[in-house]
């Protein structure tokens, strides 16, 4: 159906699919102050049509602004319109994101696709069905209200004859505004939302057709890679490009500034070049990166940072009987993409064009046409597929490389695709942090005073900041671009700081921001931002306070958790797993839990982990993880479970093995020798219950679970050996060390 | 550049390609594949895996000169969306994804101990695709969908 059609158009018709496409761009509304109450981003795209359209040939055309990430966002907006609409599935064509004809929903992060997506999609789609339905009701010559719809046939309950939304198609114009004044169907009809349906682009990935940027082909299209400097601030000292220019099949050998590309025939040949360029340039490197020893001290010590309380209450509080106080830390992570990056690049009818796996096509449209000096209107995004991302990797940069190339080429169309130590030396990491924790416990066990201290560098350094520029090779050139002064993003989404506030009850807490400005490695959105770090903290010291209280660490957690619907999770994780308290460990075996709410306002999960740890090595086996989540309205279960679950074993991964290593130089994480990840044989089972709350809102869900994850684990670890670990990652050595410190 | 012709899917493909082209670019550009895509070039991934002569292999790491005419298979030659070989078809029904970017190297791993072990256990399974990288956390998944496959092979 339509997955396959979309590849047809959007690749195997090349340049001429790409002219009949700027001729049906809609004109998107401009932004209204009336669009206010239209929820998500349809308050600032009124017009129906920009979102949908009903065809003739019986089917609906969705344009969201979403994008597909492989976390199934697309399949779950797409059942949210034929459940609106009371068509099948099938009938739904979700059209990739194109600044040329799309609505612009900026950058798809935070979970936020279903919460806000959905909503702006549900709302145009249930205004499209009401205008078809007053036009069927002429046309039945029945009220709109007595009308039954299914899959696009339309009858009316006491009138003969019937009509189709694709008969009708051509009578009625969604060349309107939304008017925010139609409901939407009421949960408790929904037939197809709720259900697990099947992602629309699975059966084409299991069959190899063309699905990713990585797999267009475009008429005349040529190979670029990159050259990156050896380290972050090496200087380009000289380089003998002829000699590379003169390689069999080499188009063009691009330099400005220390940025270095080459252009070729074939893929292969560009990849030789680019050994040659490599081995034909001379680097000045300085030794400024900090000791990887101590880093967190490092970072702690540099200038530039930016302390704030973000959260504060004040008590009144019973003066503490016990105290207890730890410090945490979590190293640099990479998104480490299967798929090294790619993009492809090329003046099509005198358009900038590029094809991008990024999150956010609008944003990086901006900033290309900055770096190009050419007006936005001259550069088109479209989005296409690419490996999972898990963030702000190098999707953005590859695609300003593969720009810059086809800039040095008049226009050629060139795909660029990064190799696998680009992509691990260059792509913007999650940052290391620092999180201190004091609290005082009264006599009942319970916390009455937590004091929160968090360092952190940026994480969220995306395209489309209007302070600077953040495309790597920008800040390469000849003339570079700044990067713009990083700015810590406000609660309750917040950067460094999500998830920062407790999600628990007490008398009295102050959370403090330490906001570190200076990046001596690049960083930006990595799944979760620093609630990874914040949950991992917060939830190992609730359980370090547990034991200091005496308490059971589910009871110790409901006794400060007010939110019932947190409390439900809880005490489902609790009972999937059996959890008994007081169950003693063998030493060997041990259990924990954890509990947070992503962003303190989106999905609630809880998971309980197994853990065999080996005394002897060190070595830490997650065995079992069981896991509760609540994500309000579920629109897809199967999708739910599969980001609730994807997340927790990439938790462990990022627990039990993930460091990005560098020097006082460079980075020396290159490849998967030296970045290992979790493999099968080391992949816990997991089991995951859904809490399906139809009447509430949906909530975002996609990285909620892995905040929990790391703590769990540090807890379960803790359970088996008495041994506490307050360092990410739990390596073999470290785990020994504690176990031998007792 | 020497022409090569290459026994792909079970048809004569001819590519001109210099003798140390990886067999992974010459299927992906000259023959028009996606089944196998680049992850690592390095032979540490697995999302570049084909069969040659029944045999999985990083075709980032396999000389195009050195296939002759040993039979290549990729994704592609297991079966079609409209005639889905029954590990496809198992990949569909298990959901066994989230971005698909390493499942070419999933399936075709599978295929290979399939041929060797009509009915691995869970243990046999995660052997065989130890090498294979998933970053989404799939895994749980594409086991079963490989169980689900042995299963309905056997009838």
């Amino acid at each position: 159906m339509s997955a396959r059609e979309f590849n047809r158009r959007e690749f195997g018709a090349g340049l001429a699919g790409i002219l009949v496409a700027f001729s049906m761009a809609p004109s998107l509304s401009p932004a209204a102050e009336t669009g206010r109450g239209l929820p998500g981003m349809l308050a600032a795209n009124r017009r129906l049509d920009a979102w949908l359209r009903i065809d003739p040939l019986g089917t609906v055309t969705v344009y969201t602004g979403r994008v597909e990430l492989g976390q199934g966002n697309i399949t779950a907006l797409a059942q949210i319109v034929a459940e609106e609409l009371d068509v099948a599935l099938e009938r739904v064509r979700m059209i990739p994101v194109d600044t040329m004809r799309s609505p612009n929903e900026g950058t798809t992060a935070g979970s936020n696709s279903i919460e806000a997506g959905g909503a702006a999609l549900r709302a145009a789609a249930a205004e499209a069905r009401a205008i078809v339905l007053k036009r069927a009701g002429e046309r039945l010559m029945a009220p709109a209200d007595t009308l039954i719809v299914n899959d696009g046939i339309i009858i009316a309950r006491n009138a003969p004859g019937r009509i189709s939304y694709w008969e009708l198609a051509g009578e009625i114009s969604l060349q309107q505004d939304a008017t925010g004044s139609v409901a939407p169907k009421p949960p408790a009809e929904h037939k197809l939302v709720g259900t697990a349906a099947q992602r629309l682009d699975i059966p084409g990935k299991v069959a190899g057709e063309p699905m990713y940027v990585h797999d267009m082909r475009l008429p005349g299209m040529v190979f670029g890679r990159v050259v990156r400097p050896p380290s972050p601030n090496a200087q380009l000292m000289s380089v003998d490009q002829a000699s590379v220019a003169a390689m069999p099949g080499v188009i063009r050998v691009v330099r400005d500034g220390r940025f270095l590309g080459v252009v070729a025939e074939r893929e292969e040949q560009a990849i030789a070049a680019r050994e040659a360029l490599a081995k034909a340039a001379r680097w000045q490197m300085p030794s400024d990166l900090p000791d990887p020893a101590r880093v967190h001290e490092h970072l702690k010590g540099l200038k530039g940072i930016e302390t704030e309380t973000v959260n504060e209450k004040i008590g009144p509080a019973p003066a503490p009987v016990k105290t207890h106080a730890a410090t945490y830390r979590k190293p640099y992570l990479a998104h480490a993409s299967i798929g090294p990056s790619c993009a492809v690049a090329g003046l099509v009818d005198n358009v900038w064009t590029v094809w991008s796996h990024t999150q956010g096509p609008y944003p990086l449209r901006g900033d290309l046409a900055k770096v190009a000096r050419v007006p936005v209107e001259r550069v088109r995004v479209i989005h296409s597929q690419g490996a999972g991302c898990y963030g702000h990797n190098g999707a953005d940069d590859v695609a300003l490389d593969a720009l810059l190339m086809s800039v040095a080429t008049q226009g050629r169309i060139i795909k660029v695709q990064w190799m696998r130590d680009d992509e691990f030396g260059w792509e913007p990491f999650g940052s290391a942090m620092e999180m201190s924790v004091r609290a005082g416990l009264d006599a009942d066990g319970a916390v009455v005073d937590w004091q929160y201290d968090v360092w952190t560098c940026p994480h969220n350094m995306r395209p489309g900041n209007p302070r600077g520029m953040n495309l790597l090779a920008a800040g390469h050139l000849a003339m570079p671009f700044a990067r713009p002064k990083p700015v810590e993003a406000a609660l309750p989404g917040g950067g460094g700081d999500r998830n920062a506030v407790p999600c628990y009850e007490f008398p009295k807490q102050a959370i403090v921001d330490h906001f570190i400005t200076e990046m001596p490695l690049r960083t930006s959105a990595l799944r979760t931002l620093g609630g990874f770090g914040n949950v991992f903290a917060h939830e190992s010291f609730m359980d370090e306070l547990a034991h200091l209280a005496g308490a059971d660490p589910v009871e110790f957690r409901l006794k400060h958790l007010k939110d019932e619907r947190g409390r439900a999770v809880v005490e489902a994780a609790a009972k999937k797993a059996g959890w008994q308290k007081g169950a003693l460990s063998d030493g060997i075996r041990g259990r924990g839990v954890a509990y947070s709410r992503y962003e303190t306002i989106k999905a609630y999960v809880a998971v309980v982990v197994d853990v065999a740890v080996d005394r002897a090595s060190g070595q830490v086996k997650v065995e079992r993880v069981t896991a509760a989540v609540d994500s309000g309205q579920i629109i897809n279960t199967d999708g739910l479970t599969n980001q609730i679950e994807g997340g927790i074993i990439q938790g462990v991964s990022w627990t039990l093995k993930e460091a990005v290593k560098f020097d006082r130089q460079k980075i020396t994480t290159r490849d998967w020798a030296s970045y290992p990840i979790l493999t099968f044989s080391e992949v816990p089972a997991v089991d995951v219950v859904l809490i399906d709350r139809p009447e509430q809102r949906s909530l975002g869900s996609g990285e909620a679970s892995q905040g929990p994850t790391p703590a769990a684990i540090a807890n379960a670890i803790f359970h088996a050996t008495g041994a506490r670990l307050r360092d990410l990652p739990f390596t073999p050595d470290r785990v020994k060390a504690a176990i031998q410190r007792g | 550049m020497p022409l090569y012709r290459l026994n792909v899917n079970g048809e004569t493909r001819q590519a001109t390609a210099e003798a140390e082209t990886p067999l992974l670019y010459v299927l992906r550009n000259d023959l028009e594949l996606n089944g196998p895509k680049f992850g690592c070039g390095l032979g540490q991934c697995g999302s570049c895996t084909v069969l040659v002569d029944g045999q999985p292999q990083r075709s980032c790491r396999v000389p195009v000169s050195s296939v002759g005419d040993k039979p290549v298979t990729t994704l592609e030659g297991l079966g079609s969306r409209d005639s889905l070989h029954a590990l496809q078809k198992a990949f569909i029904d298990e959901q066994a994804m989230q971005c698909g970017y390493c499942i070419n190297g999933m399936i075709m791993s599978a295929k290979a101990l399939l041929d060797r072990n009509k009915q691995p256990d869970e243990a046999a399974i995660r052997a065989a695709l130890e090498g294979n990288l998933c970053r989404c956390g799939s895994h749980n998944r594409i086991v079963r969908a490989i169980a689900r496959a042995a299963k309905e092979m056997a009838g």
